[in-house]
């Protein structure tokens, strides 16, 4: 969540200095082997600011923003693709019993693939290791987006149907006023997890089959021992995601000014 | 302002209600021996048994009974929920629902649920415009202009035309779903039971806002409850329906004049209406609890 009054905004800092210092404390004065290799927070900061960084990789270097540029495609494209489809898809099985009863079982069966055990499939499957990469991410933001719609539109009063019923409306109103409204929250939150979702499996996807991103960054790093720019490709990764989701949360607060409304009354 | 004095006056009882509207021209339902029978997992359940009455339109019908004693089955027949098993319903002589034509919901039988089915992510009067919009019967600038008018007209509701119905209390919430009831001109109201999570001060608050808008807005009422205050109250008659199977007990005239205000309720009329009732929902309520009894046992 954002920072909404000063103290939380004081706190909020005083968690990310308190990670750092840890951070600090371990690569500096812990005598464990395992520590010893890993770069230290100011380390990866000059390295991550310097204008003329030791292992190409900086603010300052064009490469780097080649990575964000082509994660951010991927991640936009899979997810984009994902509602596209996973919402009208959730929608309809929410709505009608009998596709549900059969899309229901296969779900439950694809779902629990972990995404990088598709990735060798992908490859095979797709012309280009590109395309494999944005179906890996696209699948598990599908899923998310599918099944919390899913859920969404379950979750809806049936009385709200029957009320629709009584003022005359015809499927298509019902759908429009009903439907979608209530289910935007569930469907909002399913978007949110898609969007995080869609970042990990993006970086794992690219660490196997990429050429650019993120994901393939920080693993050429491994195979280079670029130490700090591993860390550099993770931070990036944590504010991109971030950053993602809370355009989607503030999206949703826009379209939902109803919801918040109900809620702070709840509350 | 002027609204708002209204409002204050009329929530503290004083206001003296307006003469009552003629008798509408359509609303007459004539429901004929209708039964329904559940029959889930073969074991069947006679829900309604036998059930007959004759509502003229604009009449204020009230039926009261023991919970499970159907009642609730009855409205969901006529607004089309659900459909009889034997019997027939008739609207303005014409079939509304018979043993072939399943009933279907319409806007001219109009519900307003007991747990309040308002749109909450619609405005007040998002939700009010919402039936003349998709029946496509007026544009949006009618409808606006109508809802505003039967919003005011009705207890100064205009001023929340543009709240969500989050924003308002639970009393106001259903007084607006009257209206947005109301809106498409129904022939039939179909209240199911809409007071009961209500307080006795802020439902005798909600009789009175009803009876406005039933003098202002007059249609053939059905309202479900298991208060006998509230039906007596509020109805020109009372059924009384006895649980499984649904039946018909006994029906009584309320012969009150209109309009009624709060003061009615310490009258010896009233209070000889009641103890009649009372006495007749007792006895069923006493058959009902023994028969429980046996079950258990």
């Amino acid at each position: 969540m954002p920072p909404v009054n000063k103290k939380q905004f004081w706190y909020m800092w005083l968690g990310y200095a308190l990670a750092l210092a840890a951070w600090y404390a371990a690569t500096a004065w812990l005598p464990v082997a395992a520590f010893e290799r890993l770069p230290g927070p100011w380390e990866v900061i000059t390295e991550w600011f310097s204008t003329d960084p030791a292992y190409g990789i900086s603010l300052f270097t064009r490469d780097y923003y080649i990575h964000i540029l082509y994660s951010f495609y991927r991640a936009t494209a899979a997810f984009l693709m994902a509602v596209a489809l996973g919402v009208p898809l959730g929608i309809f099985m929410g709505w009608s019993k009998t596709f549900n009863d059969f899309a229901a079982a296969l779900f439950g069966l694809l779902r629990p693939i972990p995404p990088l055990a598709w990735v060798p499939l992908a490859i095979l499957l797709f012309p280009s290791s590109e395309s494999a990469v944005i179906y890996v991410t696209f699948l598990v933001a599908f899923f998310a987006t599918t099944m919390n719609t899913y859920v969404g539109v379950r979750s809806i009063d049936n009385d709200y149907f029957r009320a629709a019923a009584c003022l005359g409306s015809k499927p298509r109103h019902v759908l429009r006023h009903v439907i979608v409204p209530g289910a935007l929250p569930h469907i909002f939150t399913g978007l949110q997890i898609a969007m995080g979702a869609a970042w990990f499996s993006l970086a794992a996807g690219e660490m196997i089959a990429a050429q650019y991103g993120l994901g393939y960054m920080i693993f050429e790093a491994y195979n280079l021992i670029q130490f700090p720019t591993i860390v550099i490709g993770m931070a990036t990764l944590g504010i991109a995601g971030y950053v993602s989701s809370a355009a989607i949360r503030l999206l949703g607060v826009r379209l939902m000014r109803w919801h918040e409304q109900s809620l702070g009354m709840e509350g | 302002m002027t609204a708002k004095i209204r409002s204050i006056a009329s929530a503290a009882g004083h206001e003296a209600q307006l003469d009552l509207a003629p008798r509408p021209a359509h609303g007459k339902l004539t429901i004929t021996e209708v039964g329904k029978i559940y029959d889930p997992q073969g074991a069947a359940v006679v829900a309604v048994s036998d059930c007959s009455m004759d509502i003229a339109a604009g009449d204020f019908l009230a039926i009261v009974g023991p919970s499970g004693c159907g009642k609730s089955t009855l409205v969901n027949i006529i607004a089309g929920f659900d459909n009889l098993s034997s019997g027939e319903i008739l609207l303005d002589d014409a079939p509304l629902a018979t043993t072939e034509q399943a009933p279907r919901p319409g806007s001219d039988r109009v519900v307003v649920f007991q747990n309040g089915a308002l749109f909450p992510w619609k405005s007040v009067l998002d939700n009010v415009m919402y039936g003349p919009l998709v029946q496509e019967v007026m544009t949006h600038r009618e409808a606006k202009r109508k809802a505003l008018d039967l919003l005011r007209r009705c207890g100064g509701l205009d001023r929340v035309a543009e709240a969500y119905p989050a924003q308002l209390s639970s009393g106001m919430q259903r007084r607006v779903e009257i209206v947005r009831a109301l809106m498409n001109d129904p022939k039939v109201l179909l209240l199911d039971e809409p007071f009961r999570a209500m307080d006795t001060v802020s439902k005798t608050t909600m009789h009175e806002h009803l009876l406005e808008m039933y003098h202002v807005c007059r249609k053939t009422i059905v309202f479900i409850t298991h208060d006998l205050e509230e039906a007596i109250f509020l109805a020109d008659r009372v059924v009384v329906m006895t649980s499984r199977p649904g039946t018909i007990k006994t029906t009584l005239d309320v012969t009150l004049p209109r309009p009624r205000t709060a003061a009615l309720l310490a009258s010896e009329d009233f209070r000889a209406l009641k103890a009649k009732l009372s006495a007749a929902v007792h006895e069923e309520a006493k058959r009902a609890f023994e028969r429980g009894e046996r079950e258990q046992a």
